[in-house]
Order: C-alpha cells, then sequence, then structure tokens
C-alpha cells in the first residue's frame, strides 16, 4: 500500500513538474506564450477543485431527482455566487472578457438535450474531464464522443438543410457573411445565423435599467441575476428534498422542529452539508473570476483582443478564423476547445470543414499545440489527475459495454446540445447566470427538465435489472 | 451489477466498474425493497458515488455502520433503519 501512495505522489510531482516545465521553456521562446500558461493554471486549479469536491454539474439536479440528494445543487449555487461576485468587481471595473448571448426558447431546448445526454453520460462537460484525470475510460469516451459529435454537426448539411425553415435560410443569407462561409449550407450555421443571431440579448442589470457601473454589476447582475434565484431554488430544493431529513433527526435529537429559526437552521444545515463541495464551489467561483480578470491583463499587456493576433505576430497564419482569431473566451469553458481538436485532426485528412461559422468565421481550427482554451482543458485533466493521486483516488478504471453505449448516446446528445445552447453547462450555464445574463438561466431551466428526463428513464431501466437480479430470491 | 441474498437479513450489491449515477440508483433501490433492521453490503468503486451515496443514506435516516477503503474499491455495510 506504501509503495502504491508512493508511486502514486511521484506521478503527482512529475504532472506538475511537465506543466512547470510546459510553462518555463513556452515562455523562454517567446513571453506571448504565458497568455497560454495563465490559461493552463487556472485549467490545472480547475481540475483539482473539481475532483476534491467530486464538482459535477451533472449531478446537481439529478441526484435530487434520483436519490435526493441536494449537495451539488448547493455546491454549484455557492460556486455562482462566488463568481458572479469576483466577476461584477471585473466588469465594474471594465475589465470583463464576457459576452453576452442571445437568449430565447432555444436555450432551453438546447439545455434539455444536453441535459438528457448528462445523465446518461454520468458526467458533465467538465465532469468527464476531471474524471478523466482520475483515470475513468468511460469519462474519456464521454468527452471523445461529445467532441467528435460537436465537430460534426457544426458543419452536416445534406439532408440536414431540409429541415431548415425557409425563414432562418433567407436570414442567415441576409446577413452578408464572407463568400468563404457557406452559411446557406449547414443545419447549423442557419440556425445560428437565421435564427439565434436574430435573438435579444440581455442582462439583469440593462433589464432593470441600471445605469452606474457597480449598481449594475453588483446590484443588478450579482444579487437580482444569482443571489436571488438561486436563494429560491435552494429554498425549493430544501422544502422538497431536505427538510423532512432535517426535521425528523432533530425530533430524534429531542431539538425543537418547528418554527421559523428551525427552517432556517435546516437551510444553512443544507448549505454546510458537504464541506469538500462548499470548499470546491468556493475556489472555484474565486478563481474563475480571477481568470477572466488576469487574461484582460495579458490582452491589455500584449495589446490584443484575441490570441489569434498573437499567433499571426508569430507567424501562425494556418488555423486562424476569417476573422483572425481563435477560440479564446477568456474565462473558464468546455467542449469548443476539445471540438477543435477533433475538427483540426479531420481537417489533416482532407475534410474541409472551415466553410461554416463555428470554426471557419469564429473560432478557427489552430494547432492543438496552440489552442489557448485547449492548453485549460488538458491541465484541467491533469490537475485532477494530480489531485486524485495525492489522494490515492487515481485507478484505471476500463469501460464496460453497458456504460460504453450510455457515454457515446449521451455525449453525442451533449455535444448537440452544448452547439444549440452556444455552451456547455459551463459555458451557457455557470458562467453565463453568473455574468448576470439571461440566458443562463434559460439553458438551466432546460438542464433540470433534461436530468428529470433522463432519471425517468435510468429509474426504469435499473428496475428492470434490479427484478432480473431477484428472481433468484424472495425479498 | 449483481444483487445477491448472502443470509438472513444480509444482502450484497456490487455495483464496480458503475460510475455515475448508477451506483447510488441501485444502492437506493436496493435499500427499499429491503425490511428495516436488515444489512446491506455494498461494493463499489466510484468515488463521486460515495458522497451521494452517504448524504442519501443520512437524508434517509439509514445507517451506514462500516466504511472501509483498499486501493480505489469502496465496501460499506449500509443498515437499513428507515421504514
Amino acid at each position: 500500500m506504501e509503495g502504491v501512495e508512493k508511486r502514486n505522489q511521484i506521478w503527482a510531482y512529475l504532472i506538475i513538474g511537465f506543466f512547470t516545465l510546459l510553462t518555463v521553456v513556452s515562455y523562454s521562446v517567446n513571453e506571448y506564450y504565458i497568455y497560454l500558461g495563465a490559461y493552463l493554471w487556472f485549467g490545472f486549479v480547475y481540475g483539482m477543485c473539481l475532483q476534491y469536491g467530486r464538482f459535477c454539474f451533472s449531478s446537481a439536479f439529478r441526484d435530487l431527482f434520483a436519490v435526493g440528494v441536494p449537495r451539488m445543487a448547493v455546491g454549484i449555487m455557492i460556486a455562482m455566487v462566488l463568481f458572479g461576485s469576483v466577476s461584477a468587481f471585473v466588469t465594474a471595473t471594465g475589465n470583463s472578457t464576457y459576452h453576452a448571448a442571445p437568449y430565447g426558447w432555444h436555450a432551453v431546448i438546447a439545455g434539455l438535450v444536453f441535459g438528457v445526454g448528462m445523465v446518461l453520460t454520468g458526467g458533465c462537460a467538465s465532469g468527464s474531464l476531471y474524471k478523466a484525470g482520475e483515470g475513468n475510460v468511460t469519462a474519456m469516451l464521454v468527452f471523445v464522443s461529445i467532441s467528435i459529435s460537436l465537430a460534426v454537426f457544426v458543419d452536416v448539411g445534406g439532408w440536414l438543410n431540409a429541415l431548415v425553415p425557409n425563414a432562418w435560410h433567407e436570414s442567415a443569407l441576409a446577413k452578408g457573411l464572407p463568400a468563404e462561409i457557406k452559411v446557406g449550407d449547414g443545419w447549423l450555421d442557419q440556425y445560428l445565423a437565421g435564427h439565434v443571431w436574430n435573438q435579444p440579448i440581455l442582462t439583469y442589470s440593462e433589464w432593470l435599467g441600471l445605469k452606474g457601473a457597480w449598481t449594475a454589476a453588483f446590484l443588478g447582475n450579482v444579487l437580482v441575476g444569482i443571489v436571488l434565484p438561486a436563494s429560491l431554488l435552494l429554498a425549493v430544493v430544501y422544502f422538497l428534498w431536505y427538510r423532512k431529513g432535517y426535521l425528523r433527526k432533530r425530533t430524534e435529537e429531542g431539538r425543537p422542529h418547528q418554527g421559523f429559526a428551525t427552517e432556517l437552521a435546516g437551510y444553512w444545515s443544507m448549505i454546510a452539508a458537504s464541506k469538500r463541495t462548499a470548499i470546491a464551489g468556493l475556489i472555484l467561483g474565486i478563481a474563475a473570476g480571477l481568470h477572466m480578470y488576469v487574461m484582460k491583463g495579458m490582452q491589455l499587456k500584449f495589446g490584443v483582443q484575441n490570441f489569434g493576433s498573437i499567433l499571426k505576430e508569430l507567424g501562425f497564419a494556418s488555423g486562424l478564423s476569417y476573422k483572425g482569431t481563435v477560440f479564446d473566451p477568456g474565462y473558464w469553458y468546455v467542449t469548443t476547445q476539445e471540438a477543435q481538436w477533433f475538427g483540426w485532426l479531420f481537417n489533416k485528412l482532407g475534410w474541409d470543414n472551415t466553410g461554416n461559422i463555428f470554426f471557419g468565421y469564429e473560432n478557427g481550427l489552430p494547432n492543438p499545440l496552440l489552442n489557448p482554451a485547449g492548453w485549460m482543458s488538458i491541465a484541467l485533466i491533469g490537475g485532477a489527475a494530480v489531485m486524485a493521486l495525492l489522494s490515492n483516488e487515481f485507478k484505471w478504471k476500463n469501460t464496460t459495454p453497458e456504460l460504453a453505449v450510455w457515454a457515446i448516446i449521451g455525449g453525442t446528445l451533449m455535444g448537440i446540445g452544448s452547439r444549440l445552447g452556444l455552451g456547455c453547462n459551463v459555458g451557457a450555464f455557470f458562467v453565463r447566470v453568473s455574468q448576470g445574463d439571461v440566458s443562463g438561466w434559460l439553458f438551466g431551466i432546460g438542464m433540470i427538465g433534461g436530468a428529470w428526463l433522463g432519471v425517468k428513464f435510468f429509474n426504469w431501466w435499473t428496475e428492470r435489472r434490479m427484478a432480473r437480479e431477484m428472481a433468484a430470491f424472495q425479498l | 451489477m449483481k444483487f445477491e441474498k448472502k443470509s438472513d437479513g444480509l444482502y450484497a450489491l456490487d455495483v464496480c466498474g458503475y460510475v455515475c449515477p448508477h451506483p447510488q440508483l441501485y444502492t437506493k433501490k436496493a435499500l427499499e425493497k429491503m425490511k428495516e433492521g436488515e444489512l446491506l453490503e455494498l461494493v463499489f468503486d466510484n468515488a463521486s458515488s460515495g458522497e451521494s451515496i452517504a448524504a442519501m443514506c443520512d437524508s434517509k435516516g439509514n445507517e451506514v455502520v462500516e466504511k472501509n477503503t483498499d486501493s480505489g474499491k469502496y465496501t460499506w455495510k449500509i443498515k437499513k433503519t428507515a421504514a
């Protein structure tokens, strides 16, 4: 056992050493590469926190519906309030890298598709990355499925074009995109340019008409956009899933079990129930806010707004989008960079996939070695692996045919859902809610609905399996 | 997944190899089917399921009477104390 622990520690330090060496060597090659290093170390922190707190968005509402456990729903709300508060400071001082997204029914539907997939796979997009870092082969299969389905979905037309309403087609063509981007061909391009881009963009501060930068950020986006809805949502969770067990325990202990003070104590007990999750939520929230601040600082230091300009300066023109950009969100994000890895590979294998909005117009297809957000995802896996190794929780765990099927079906749904919603559980929900963007909660409502549907299905599935096992004995 | 009766009042559930939400769902269903006072020997290897199973037992009033870990494999004994 001691030998295993020692070996785990050595591996953990080797990973840390590798990332440190990568940062130092890349910086010594050119100071611009510190931009990649910043993404790397924030990704590393995200990975460590996610693994430490078993922080998986997928379980937030899934475990509520499946087994009545509110642990993760609480953790995510804490992280969003913290991230929102740090971000409000960043926004109020004019340093935010965030751009609000269009809101509408599409966000709810996208969340629903993503939510079903998330339950089937057993982990959200970032959860699959951190579980891959724990040595879980099913989780690796999930993120490969998400990435491939995404890379394919953004460029397919053919018979799918027949499913595009004519109004979307006309509206997409009327956007006047460059000829290199074949916006009239491809379901997703016409959905984006012909429908989503026509939807309004709104933050809570704009909705309330708040003018001052600090008032808008803290009162509008944090208080009204995050704290109030999160508190209400947790109150619903408390009354439906936590209260009964809490009052039962108080009764058994002979403590008062009625009155407002008891309910408040119960609400707080629910929030403090899982220290690991709450601590992870706290650090994640602060780190995500700082990340935004640091990336903005880098952009100001180098006089750029996107890493694409740096790549161009360094002579790497291939892989840039039509706008001369690459995917460079400036904050915590998953799925797009993984889709780019596979998109880049498909491109090298001869698939001309640069005529679409996703790769060709907006995000580019940079070499994976120079993909800034890609460094974040790799380091997220590494950070989770380090944490798992140091706590002796790292274990190579192979998949099974059953889990592989769920991983591929669920991963595909997550890839499609994340494109429909312009982001996954992190980019379309966590980040947007934390920035006071109205579309964030809409995606979240869809995810909750999707989690409910997914749990319904798995309830039926597990009941069937249990019945088969129990045929051998009476219970 | 393997669910079997080991002796009177003692059941064994092995969900090794499974990821979330399967271990917690199977545990919930096994406990629901058992009678008060009976014991479930649960074996799983998905660390994050442990958090949910512990919280579920705490919330329902079932008691985790023993927890053992060996090379990433968890063996828990859960007594069904809730009706």
